[in-house]
Formats: structure tokens, sequence, C-alpha cells
């Protein structure tokens, strides 16, 4: 056993293969078919069927719920779909300003992780190719960001936006978020970053290419399904972000998706199937996206975490 | 390598100048170094959030370390983070190998897996204090007196009932961090542990557990600290409530903050949380035997 242990690990870029080639070539498609393949697995498979119950009441309920009127929902089965399915609680939704939410959102979202992304990227390529203390120090300071709960330091942020007369702007979101997204994504980036081949980056240094060059030429292109998935890791922990909103915004203006459910939540507290609507809706733009893109989502997330 | 003259060999150590790292360095340490030493420094003043920030000695302190509320959010965060780990470690650890091997209907279950993470935790809460309510929800719709129980309003369930509900929402993430460290097994290994007889449990203990070593302590570290940030969630779920049954420390620093408007009292919650997430970090990286980037380093 001990020396099963120390058996080298495959150079982790194979993850970033998406699951389609997976199935088709390379020396793991044996493995698909998965440790103990001469009997089916009858326990994992009932684990497997039961989780999937766990996963899936509580979505079938919001989305059954927010498709009755209210005396539907007073009096049916919870369970039951609607007998007169009704859309009416998602056009009280839509009439709230849900655009502008959406809206809003999509700013915030776009705002700071293109530039989060890009001010990462370049940390990275420095910190993997560059020598000397300062960014062995700035690695390191980017490494205690992921251990400290950056949550704790909300009440310094707030006065720091305050004073520069930020608060309740979309920008007082954008700027703590860029920040916040730039520990995980430089680890992730970097971590690829170092499995380029180095004779690649010679061989553009002696044909007298600038690090700019080779940092869009050949570190990008090297790298692209890491910075897809650190692109969407960001995107939806910033998407789905309460603390900052909650903390740095305040009029209906600035409101983002998350805040206007728990807002909606306040003020229509007896129209449960309302307050679930607008929960389908908030949801809704993301599961588009999962659905087009999920291949890619979860290959590029799986190796971002595994490394 | 061929390359031996002294020119190009001085071109090619010429590494990238370090301010390449200028920018996000400058928005980390402005955005979160600085807040970080901001939270230490307002912890020894006075402030309401809107007048004047005055300097005002240990008195927050020891308001904040004499206030049995501290204690019981300690306490709140301890089992939350306890019961938490004991529930998604083993789930997202099975969930992450049995989705590795891709079968059809595995595949079709591992896209509907993950649909929790696309959701904000707010959706979520809401969601849950929809189908727990005590008259509206899905135990008494359905007549089934076991689940038409005031979940959230009763003080000894409520614990449970977050932990539920954060497993729900975290289980997905770490089931594929396992489903990507599981991938990175060499097939080999099974291979030959079969044609040596052995089962899928005895292969299970001797290969995969062993080889997820890593996997294992990256996601128990994100999750442990991860529980020092579950705000969102319980914010909106049970407010802290009913009592200070639900008042984890994240909550505690934000009610004190920004509803009791003691900032000073706040920030000296915010650099315990700190000290806590610190410390956790290095114990379980010190329990893994190898730091976290070093392990990361381990497949490049």
């Amino acid at each position: 056993m001990a020396s099963t242990t120390q058996l080298p690990v495959p150079p982790a870029r194979r993850a970033a293969l998406s699951d389609k080639q997976d199935h088709k070539h390379g020396p793991r498609s044996k493995r698909t078919k998965g440790p103990g393949r001469f009997r089916p697995n009858y326990l994992g498979g009932l684990g497997g069927w039961l989780w999937l119950a766990v996963i899936i009441v509580p979505i079938y309920y919001v989305v059954v719920t927010s498709l009755k009127n209210q005396a539907g929902f007073f009096t049916s089965n919870p369970m039951m779909p609607p007998s007169e399915p009704t859309l009416d609680n998602y056009k009280l939704v839509l009439e709230n300003d849900f655009a502008m939410y959406f809206v809003n959102s999509l700013i915030v979202t776009v705002g700071s992780v293109v530039p989060a992304l890009f001010v990462s990227f370049m940390a990275a390529y420095a910190i993997v190719r560059g020598k000397g203390r300062f960014l062995a120090w700035t690695n390191n300071t980017f490494l205690l960001g992921l251990a400290i709960p950056l949550h704790a330091t909300i009440i310094p942020i707030y006065w720091m936006i305050t004073k520069a007369h930020l608060y309740d702007t979309l920008l007082a979101l954008i700027l703590p978020s860029i920040a916040f997204a730039i520990p995980i994504s430089v680890l992730i980036l970097s971590n690829f970053m170092r499995d380029v081949p180095n004779e690649l980056f010679e061989s553009m240094r002696l044909d007298g290419c600038s690090d700019w060059a080779m940092m869009w030429r050949l570190a990008l292109p090297m790298t692209r399904p890491a910075v897809v998935t650190v692109g969407i890791y960001n995107a939806l922990g910033v998407w789905n972000g309460f603390l900052f909103p909650l903390i740095l915004t305040q009029s209906p203006s600035t409101r983002v998706l998350p805040l206007s459910l728990w807002t909606f939540q306040g003020e229509f507290s007896v129209n449960i199937p309302a307050v679930l609507a607008s929960v389908v809706l908030a949801t809704l733009p993301l599961l588009v996206i999962y659905v087009v893109a999920r291949r890619q989502l979860l290959s590029g997330l799986t190796a971002g975490f595994s490394k | 390598m061929s390359i031996s003259t002294g020119s190009s060999r001085r071109v090619l150590e010429k590494g990238p100048s370090g301010w390449l790292a200028a920018p996000a360095l400058v928005f980390f340490l402005l955005f979160a170094i600085l807040p970080l030493l901001g939270v230490l420094f307002l912890s020894f003043t006075k402030w309401d959030g809107l007048g004047e920030i005055k300097l005002d000695g240990l008195s927050s302190w020891t308001t904040v370390l004499t206030d049995p509320v501290t204690g019981n959010a300690l306490l709140v965060t301890a089992k939350i983070m306890f019961f938490s780990f004991i529930v998604q470690a083993p789930i997202s650890l099975l969930l992450g190998v049995f989705t590795s091997a891709s079968q059809k209907y595995r595949a079709a279950l591992a896209v509907l897996y993950f649909v929790p993470l696309l959701l904000s935790s707010a959706a979520v809460a809401i969601a849950y204090k929809a189908l727990l309510d005590p008259n509206f929800g899905l135990g008494p719709g359905l007549g089934l007196p076991f689940l038409a129980q005031d979940w959230l309003g009763n003080s000894d369930l409520v614990l449970f009932v977050v932990v539920f509900v954060i497993a729900w929402q975290f289980v997905p993430f770490h089931t594929l961090i396992y489903q990507g460290g599981v991938r990175q097994i060499p097939a080999s290994l099974y291979e030959a542990a079969q044609i040596d007889g052995a089962g899928r449990m005895q292969q299970f203990f001797a290969i995969t557990l062993p080889q997820l070593k890593y996997t294992i302590i990256t996601s128990s570290t994100l999750m442990v600290v991860g529980s020092l940030a579950y705000f969102d969630l319980v914010f909106v779920l049970t407010g802290g409530g009913p009592g200070y049954a639900t008042r984890l420390l994240p909550l505690h620093m934000y009610l004190t903050g920004f509803k009791a408007n003691d900032m000073g009292a706040a920030s000296a919650l915010g650099v315990i949380l700190v000290v806590i997430g610190l410390a956790l970090a290095l114990i379980l990286q010190r329990l893994g035997g190898k730091n976290r980037n070093a392990s990361q380093l381990e497949g490049a």
C-alpha cells in the first residue's frame, strides 16, 4: 500500500481535457469504466438516487409553487402541480423592477470578473516566470488571502467606501469584489501556467519576444481552460454575492438580484408563490448558461480545484 | 538543451518584471490587507458607523470578551462547522467517487447534482423557508406529522436544519472537487488491484482513499474555513434565531456592527474571526504534512 501512494500523479492538466475527449481517446478511456467494473455498484447507485431526491425535492417544490395562485397555494397538496397554472406571480415580479436588478447584477459581475481575470493573469505570469523576493512575497500574500475569512474585513471596507463617497454605487461592489477574487484566481492560474513547458517560453524569448507578447500569445492560449474556470468561478461568486450589496448599497437603483430576493421576501411575505417566482427568475439565467455550457463549466471547475 | 552561449543564456534567464504583479497586488493590499489592519485598529475605537471614530482603548474588547453572546456565537460556529463537516465530507467523497465513473445514468444524475451550485444562498434560504413553513410548507401540506414541525422556530432543531441546508448547497461543490481528484488516479492501479483479486471495498480503501489525500486536504480546508463565511444563508434563513440559536460569529459581527451600531465591538469580533480562520488553515495544513502550495505543485 505504501508503494501505491507514491506513484506519480499524472500531469494535472489532463484533468482539463473535456469529458468528451475523456470517453474517446487516451490512456484514461479504460478508467471511465471505473474502479470495480466487474459488478454493478448497487450501494453506490442507491446512494446516488437518494441524493438526487434530496437535491430535486426543494427545486421541484419551488417551481410548482411559483405557478400556483394564492388560493391554490393554500388549499392544494404542496407537491402536486397546480390545477390551474398561472404566470401571474412572474408578472408581478417582473413588474417590480426585476430587469433593473438583473442589469445591476450583470454590470457588477462583468465589471468585477474581467478586471480580476486581467490583473490575476498578469500576476500569475510574473509569479511563475519571474524570480526574486518581491514576487515570492507577493505570492505568499495572496496565499494568505486564501486562509483568511475576508468577510471579517467588511467593517473597514464599509468605512473606506463611505470615505471615498462610493457608498450606494455599483462601483462600491465592484472594487472589493475584484480584490476578493484575486487570491484564488492567481492560485489556479499559476498552477496551470507551471505546466506550460519552459522550452516554449525560451524559444519565444530567443526570437526576441517581450513578456507582454509571451503572456498573450503563449501563456493565455495554453491556459485557456484555467482562465475559463477562474472566470466562471468568480462570476458565480459575484453574481450570487449578498454581503457586499447588503452593506455597501441601500437604494433600489443599486440593488442586485440576491438582495432583491431578500427585499422582495420582506415586501411580499404573505405571497409565498410570488416570492418563489422571484427565486426561479433569479436562478433562470444561470440555469440557461449551465445547460448551454455545462461540459466546459464542470470540467473546468473540476480541473481547477483538483490540482 | 543546446543553448549555451553567454548572451542567449542571459536573455533566457531574464524573468518578467515584477510590475506585472503590481495591479493585482495593489487591489489586494487596498481591499484585503489594509482592511485587515483596519479591523484591528477599529477594534480599539468607538464608532457608531456614521459619526466620528474615537480611540477607546480596550473597552470594545472588554465588552466582547465578557458578553455571553460572544461565547455562544463561538459555540454555534464550532457546532455548525463540526456537524456540517461530518455530514458533507463523507457524502461529497462518496458522490465524487460515484460520479467520476461515467456510465450514462451517472452522467445524467451528475447534471442535476450540480444545480445547487448555481443558486445564490439567498435563493436557497428563501426556498427552504417556504418549504419548512409550519403552516403552509411541505409537512402540513402533505399531512405528515413528522415533517410538520416548526423547524426554524425550534431552537433544538434549527441548528440541524441549518447544517442540512448548508450540505444541500455545498456538497455539489465538494463532489466536483473529489470527482476531479478521482479522475487523476491512474487506471493502472485499479487494473493491478483487480488482477490481484481486490474487491471494490478493498480498492476504495487501498487505492482511492490514499490517492485522494491532497484532495481531501483541499476540500476539508475549504469546508472548514468556508464555514466561517456561512453568512448569507443563515442570515436569510433564520436571522440568527430563534433567540441566539443560530447566531454564528460572522452573523454576530454583522448584527453588532450594522444593527446595534457598535462598530468597535464588531471589529473585535472580526479580529477573532480572522485569528480563528488563520489558525484553522494552519492546523489543517500541518495535519496534511505539507503546505497547501507544495501539495498543489505535486502534479506539475
